[in-house]
C-alpha cells in the first residue's frame, strides 16, 4: 500500500465521534433481545442449587436419596461430579463452584438438581438432607488478619507474606520510590488516618442464566450470559474434565456486569447436571443467590499518611490496603496500592497491600477493582490537609498532578496521559464557582485506572451488495457494537448503517479475552480497524487488478478504491459495491481479519465534582449535583462515554451512601435482596454533567483511552469529601449511611 | 395447596375455619406471593378475597365517614378526588408502599394484616382512629386497628378470622394529618421509622391529638404522651420538644440492617416534630 493515512494520528473524522442510533435499541425495547434467560431447548430441565446456611462449616454428609426419588427429577449433582486433579485458579473457581468438604461462606454451594419443571427442582431441593457441622467463622477483613481468628485454608501464603502474619494473609505487595521518611521530615504538615470501606456488589439487573447441554461424549453446547465466553468455555472444560474445543459457547445479551460476569459461578453446573441427565438443563440464579453467592468487591482496610508543605506540594506520601476477597486468594489489593497514589507526580511513596482470607464469598472484578476504595482513602486525607492549610483542594492536586514523562507511584514513566486537562476543565467548569448554601459541602476527588489490552481476535466480512458485518468475540457491555460500527465505517467509508456488529460464538472466532479492564473499545476496536484496513487492502487489490496496474498504486478514500496518481494511471474511481458484486469472480469472498495482544492501552484519569447537603437532625445525604470530567483519548460514540461516565458515578452513589453487605454475627448476609442491599434509585439523583476531555492515547490508530472504569475511581472519595464538608465531620467508613453520619455528628457534639 | 375464592365474608371465614395448616387472605398478593416465592410462607390454604361483592367499593357514609372494601388498591386511595382531601396522612402512608405496579395491587387491609411494625399504611390508620369489621365463624365484630397487629408477621386475629371492612371516621372541621417515614434513599425503601400525627385545632390549639410510631417496636405504638403533649398547646417549641421526648421514650427499637436502637429513636422524635407542623398547618387548611 502507497498510503496509509490510518499509521498517522487521525485528527478529523467523518463518522468516530457522531452519536448515531445504538444498534441493540429496538431489540432491547421491543423484548426480541435474548438475554441469558430467554434461551430455551426442547426437553429442558430446569435447575436449582443448594447454598450453606452457615458462614463456615464441615459437611458432614449429603443424603440424597429423597430428592433422587421425588417426581421429576433427573440429575443430582455434588462436588464429586467434577474433575478432580486441578490445581492454581481452576481449583479454586471449582471450589467455588461447588463446595468440597467445607462450606466457606454463607450461600456456598453445596449440592445441584435438575427435573422436569422449576416446581418440581424447587421441591425436591427440600428434600436433600444434608449435614453441616458449624465452625468458627470471620467476615470482618481486620479481624481475619488478628491472632486467634479461624484459619481458612493453611497453607494458602503464596511465599510473598512477611513472616509472623497470621495464615489467612495469603497475598504481600510493596511498591514505590524514594524515601518515605525523608519526605515526610520536609513537611509542614503531616496527616495519617485509617479508613474503612465494606463490600458492594455490581448490582447488574439480569441475575446470572445459563443454559447447558453436554452429552455423555463430553461434547456440549451452552448459552448463557457472561462478559467473556471464551473464558468459560476454557474454565467448563476443565472443571468437567473435557477438551476446550469439545465445548461451543455462545454469548447473550447481557443485562449488566461490570466486571462481576467475567467470572465463572453456574455454567459447570447447569453441564455437569446436563451431562448426567444427558438433556438441557436451564439454570437461573434467584436474586438472593447473586447477593450470597456471587463475587462482591473487597472489604478494604485502610492506613494513609501523607506530607505536605504549606504550599499544598506532597512530600511523601505512604498506604497500607488490607483487602478480602473472601474465601479465596484474590483480593485485588496490589490494585488499591497501585492506583492509590497514581495521580501524583511524587519523589517519596511507598504502598503495601496484604490479600486476607474471610468467609465471604469470592471476590470479582468490579469497575477497576480495588481502586475506588483507594482513592476514597487518599483524597479524604489530600481533601483534610487542604482544609486544614487553607488550600484550593483542585488547585493543590493540580499542582501535584502526574504528567507526561512523570514517573507513577506504581513504577512506569508515563507516556501521553490528560490528567492536567481533567483539572483544568473541572477548575474551569460553572460547577466549581457555584454558591452553596448552608448545609451543602462540595467534595473533589481524582482518579486513576491502568486500562487494559489483552487477547483479540476479529472478523470483518464483506457481502455482495457492499455491506460488511464484523465478528468481535467481546460481549457488548457499554455500546461495544456501536463503536465498532463506527470505526469501521470510519475505515471502509461507508454509511454506519450498513455494519452490523455482531459477538460470534466461540467455534466463530479465536481467543478473545474476556469484556474487562475498559480493553473493548481500545482493544477490539483497534483489532477492527486493522480488519477493515485488511479488507480494504483486499479491495485495493481487486481494483488494481482489473485496472492493470500494481496493487501499491492504488489508495482508498471515502468508500473507493482510486488511483494513487496520474502515473498510477487514468481510472475512475471504483465504489465497494462495485468491487464486492463481482468479488466471487475476482478472487473469492473478501473479509478482513486482526488478531494481536495489544498492549498500548492508555492509562486514564478523572476529576470529580459532587455537591451533597446533609440533613443533621437524621445524617439523610441528598446529592445535589454532580459533574464528571475524564479523558477518553477520542469518544467514538460519545453518548456511551457519557454513559459510561453517569454509570460510574452513579455507582459510586451507591457505595458511598447506602450499599454494602451487611454480615449478622453468624456470618450470614443479612440483605441478599435489593430491598435492603440499597442501590440509589433515580430520584435520588441529579441529571449527572459530564465533560469529556480528548488526550489522543498514542497505542490506538484513533486515539481511543478505554473509560469503563475510571469513572468509578474518583466518586466515593468525592461524595465522602462533599459530605463531610457539609456535615463538618469528616466520615472514614463508606458508606456513609445516615445511622452512621448521625452518630459521627453525635460524637463530634460530645466532643 | 387449596385455592378457593368465595363469594362472601362468611363463606371465606368458615373455608378458613375448616383449613388446617398454614392459611393466608390473598387480596392484592404483594406480601402473600412474594412470601410464596420466597419460600418464606408456602400456604396449605390460599383464599382469594377480592371477588367477594364489595370488596374494591370507597363509599362515603351519611356521617361524612368513609368505608373502603378489602381490595381497594393504594392507586384507587390515591386517585380518588376527596378521600385524601380528608385523610392525606392515611393516604400518603398508603402510597409510599412499593412502586407505581405494586401501588395497582397492594391494600390497606393487605398491609395491616402482614404484621409489620414498619407498614406504612398502618400509622396513619391508627391515628385516624380508623376501625375493621372482623367476619368470623361467630358473625361479625368491630375493632379499631391498633388491636390488630400482635408482633412481626402476626395479628390478634384467630383461626377463621378475616378482615371484612375498613372504617374511617369523618374527619370534621379543622382536623389535619400527617404521615412521614425515614429512609435512606427517597422510593422503594422500607421505613427505618415511620410516624403519623393527627389532630384538631380550635384556632391556634390542638383540642385533639393522635401520634403512631412505626418501626420501633414490634407493633406499631399508639403514644398516649405524645398526645398529650401536643393537646392544649400551639405548636410552640417546649410541646414540639415534649413531643419529641414523649416519641423517642416510646422506642423499643432493634439493631438492624435498616437502622440502630440510637438512630430509630433519635429519628422518631425528628420525625413526630416534622409531622406534627405539617398535620397542624393542614388542620389549619393548608394543602
Amino acid at each position: 500500500m502507497a498510503r496509509d493515512e490510518f499509521e498517522a494520528e487521525r485528527t478529523t473524522y467523518n463518522f468516530v465521534g457522531t452519536r448515531p442510533d445504538r444498534p441493540d435499541g429496538i431489540d432491547k425495547v421491543t423484548g426480541r433481545a435474548r438475554f441469558g434467560a430467554d434461551m430455551t431447548a426442547p426437553g429442558m430441565l430446569h435447575a436449582v442449587i443448594l447454598r450453606s446456611p452457615h458462614a463456615h462449616a464441615k459437611i458432614v454428609k449429603i443424603d440424597t436419596s429423597k430428592a433422587e426419588a421425588a417426581p421429576g427429577v433427573k440429575a443430582i449433582v455434588t462436588r464429586a461430579d467434577f474433575a478432580d486433579g486441578l490445581d492454581g485458579e481452576n481449583w479454586n473457581i471449582l471450589e467455588n463452584v461447588m463446595a468440597g468438604d467445607t462450606a466457606l461462606y454463607d450461600g456456598h454451594a453445596v449440592c445441584a438438581l435438575a427435573a422436569t419443571s422449576m416446581l418440581e427442582a424447587r421441591d425436591a431441593a427440600k428434600l436433600v438432607e444434608i449435614e453441616y457441622e458449624r465452625i468458627p467463622h470471620v467476615t470482618d477483613v481486620d479481624k481475619a488478619m488478628a491472632p486467634g481468628a479461624p484459619v481458612i485454608r493453611e497453607g494458602a501464603d503464596d511465599g510473598s507474606v512477611p513472616a509472623g502474619m497470621h495464615p489467612n494473609v495469603v497475598r504481600y505487595h510493596e511498591s514505590g520510590h524514594g524515601d518515605v521518611e525523608a519526605g515526610f521530615a520536609k513537611a509542614d504538615l503531616v496527616l495519617e488516618e485509617t479508613f474503612k470501606t465494606e463490600a458492594t456488589h455490581q448490582g447488574y439487573i439480569e441475575p446470572h442464566a445459563c443454559l447447558g447441554h453436554m452429552g455423555t461424549d463430553g461434547k456440549g453446547e451452552l448459552w448463557c450470559c457472561t462478559q467473556g465466553h471464551w473464558n468459560v468455555q476454557k474454565v467448563c472444560a476443565a472443571l468437567l474434565g473435557t477438551e476446550t474445543s469439545a465445548l461451543r459457547v455462545t454469548a447473550s445479551e447481557i443485562g449488566g456486569g461490570f466486571g462481576g460476569k467475567t467470572a465463572v459461578f453456574i455454567e459447570p453446573v447447569a453441564l455437569a447436571l446436563s451431562r448426567k441427565a444427558n438433556r438441557p438443563v436451564k439454570l437461573v440464579m434467584p436474586r438472593a443467590d447473586v447477593f450470597r453467592a456471587t463475587g462482591p468487591t473487597s472489604p478494604a482496610s485502610m492506613d494513609i499518611k501523607i506530607g505536605m508543605t504549606k504550599d499544598g506540594t506532597i512530600t511523601a506520601a505512604k498506604g497500607v490496603f488490607r483487602l478480602s476477597g473472601g474465601a479465596f486468594p484474590e483480593a485485588p489489593m496490589e490494585f488499591s496500592a497501585m492506583c492509590a497514589f497514581a495521580c501524583y507526580d511524587l519523589e517519596n511513596v511507598l504502598q503495601m497491600g496484604y490479600d486476607v482470607m474471610s468467609n465471604r464469598p469470592k471476590q470479582a472484578a468490579y469497575r477497576a477493582p480495588g481502586a475506588p476504595m483507594a482513592a476514597f482513602a487518599v483524597e479524604s486525607v489530600l481533601d483534610e490537609m487542604c482544609n486544614q492549610l487553607g488550600l484550593d483542594p483542585l488547585e493543590v492536586r493540580l499542582k501535584n498532578a502526574a504528567k507526561t514523562g512523570s514517573k507513577a507511584s506504581y513504577g512506569p514513566r508515563f507516556d501521553q496521559i490528560g490528567l492536567v486537562e481533567t483539572l483544568e476543565a473541572a477548575i474551569n467548569h460553572p460547577h466549581y464557582k457555584a454558591p452553596l448554601a448552608e448545609g451543602q459541602g462540595r467534595g473533589v476527588a481524582c482518579g486513576f485506572w491502568f486500562n487494559h489490552g489483552g487477547e483479540t481476535s476479529v472478523s470483518l466480512m464483506l457481502s455482495e451488495d457492499g455491506t460488511a458485518q464484523i465478528a468481535v468475540g467481546t460481549p457488548d457491555i457499554g455500546g461495544s457494537r456501536a463503536s465498532m460500527a463506527l470505526m469501521a465505517a470510519e475505515v471502509l467509508g461507508i454509511p454506519y448503517e450498513n455494519i452490523r456488529c455482531v459477538i460470534a460464538d466461540t467455534s466463530s472466532l479465536g481467543y478473545n479475552e474476556i469484556s474487562h479492564g475498559s480493553r473493548v473499545t481500545y482493544a477490539s476496536g483497534l483489532a477492527t480497524i486493522k480488519a477493515a484496513k485488511d479488507a480494504v487492502n483486499r479491495m485495493c487489490q481487486r481494483a488494481a487488478a482489473k485496472w492493470g496496474i500494481d496493487p501499491d498504486a492504488v489508495y482508498w478514500e471515502d468508500g473507493y478504491a482510486k488511483p494513487s496518481g496520474p502515473n498510477a494511471g487514468e481510472f475512475d474511481p471504483m465504489h465497494i459495491t462495485e468491487i464486492t458484486a463481482n468479488m466471487g469472480a475476482t478472487g473469492g469472498p473478501i473479509n478482513g481479519h486482526f488478531e494481536a495482544t495489544p498492549e498500548g492501552a492508555g492509562v486514564s484519569f478523572g476529576t470529580h465534582i459532587v455537591d451533597a447537603e446533609v440533613d443533621p437532625e437524621t445524617g439523610h445525604t441528598k446529592i445535589l449535583r454532580y459533574t464528571v470530567v475524564q479523558d477518553a483519548g477520542k469518544a467514538v460514540h460519545p453518548t456511551y462515554v457519557e454513559g459510561q461516565y453517569q454509570g460510574g458515578a452513579v455507582q459510586g452513589i451507591g457505595w458511598a451512601l447506602n450499599e454494602e453487605y451487611i454480615y449478622g454475627e453468624d456470618g450470614s448476609l443479612q440483605n441478599a435482596l435489593f430491598l435492603d442491599y440499597r442501590v440509589p434509585v433515580a430520584s435520588d439523583l441529579p441529571m449527572i454533567d459530564t465533560v469529556i476531555v480528548e488526550v489522543p492515547n498514542p497505542g490506538h490508530p484513533f486515539g481511543v483511552r478505554g473509560v469503563g472504569e475510571t469513572g468509578i475511581v474518583p466518586p466515593l472519595a468525592a461524595i465522602a469529601n462533599a459530605v463531610s464538608n457539609a456535615a463538618g465531620v469528616r466520615m472514614r467508613q463508606l458508606p456513609a449511611s445516615p445511622p452512621r453520619i448521625l452518630a459521627a455528628l453525635k460524637d463530634r457534639d460530645a466532643g | 395447596m387449596q385455592f378457593h375464592s368465595p363469594t362472601s365474608f362468611a363463606e371465606a371465614a368458615k373455608l378458613a375455619a375448616d383449613a388446617e395448616g398454614i392459611t393466608r387472605f390473598l387480596a392484592g398478593g404483594t406480601d402473600v406471593l412474594v412470601q410464596l416465592r420466597a419460600d418464606a410462607v408456602t400456604p396449605d390454604t390460599l383464599i382469594d378475597i377480592k371477588q367477594i361483592s364489595g370488596t374494591h367499593d370507597i363509599t362515603r357514609r351519611a356521617d361524612g365517614g368513609w368505608d373502603l372494601g378489602v381490595a381497594v388498591t393504594g392507586a384507587e386511595m390515591t386517585e380518588h378526588p376527596d378521600l385524601s382531601t380528608d385523610w392525606p396522612g392515611l393516604v400518603e402512608g398508603m402510597d409510599l408502599i412499593g412502586s407505581t405496579q405494586i401501588q395497582g395491587r397492594a391494600t390497606l387491609t393487605g398491609n395491616l394484616c402482614n404484621g409489620s411494625p414498619a407498614a406504612d399504611g398502618v400509622p396513619g390508620m391508627v391515628t385516624a382512629g380508623v376501625t375493621v369489621t372482623v367476619t368470623g365463624p361467630d358473625g361479625d365484630r368491630v375493632m379499631p386497628v391498633e388491636d390488630i397487629p400482635a408482633g412481626p408477621g402476626r395479628t390478634t386475629l384467630a383461626k377463621g378470622e378475616v378482615i371484612s371492612a375498613v372504617h374511617i371516621p369523618p374527619r370534621g372541621a379543622y382536623g389535619g394529618d400527617a404521615y412521614l417515614r425515614f429512609i435512606p434513599r427517597t422510593e422503594m425503601d422500607i421505613a427505618v421509622v415511620g410516624c403519623s400525627v393527627s389532630l384538631r385545632r380550635d384556632g391556634d390549639v390542638i383540642t385533639e391529638a393522635r401520634v403512631c410510631l412505626g418501626a420501633v417496636a414490634p407493633t406499631v405504638v399508639l403514644v398516649e404522651d405524645a398526645a398529650k403533649a401536643l393537646i392544649g398547646s400551639a405548636l410552640d417549641e417546649a410541646a414540639l420538644d415534649a413531643l419529641a421526648a414523649a416519641a423517642e421514650a416510646a422506642c423499643n427499637p432493634i439493631n438492624d440492617k435498616r437502622g440502630t436502637i440510637e438512630f430509630r429513636t433519635e429519628v422518631a422524635g425528628v420525625l413526630a416534630k416534622r409531622a406534627a407542623k405539617i398535620a397542624y398547618d393542614r388542620a389549619g387548611g393548608a394543602k
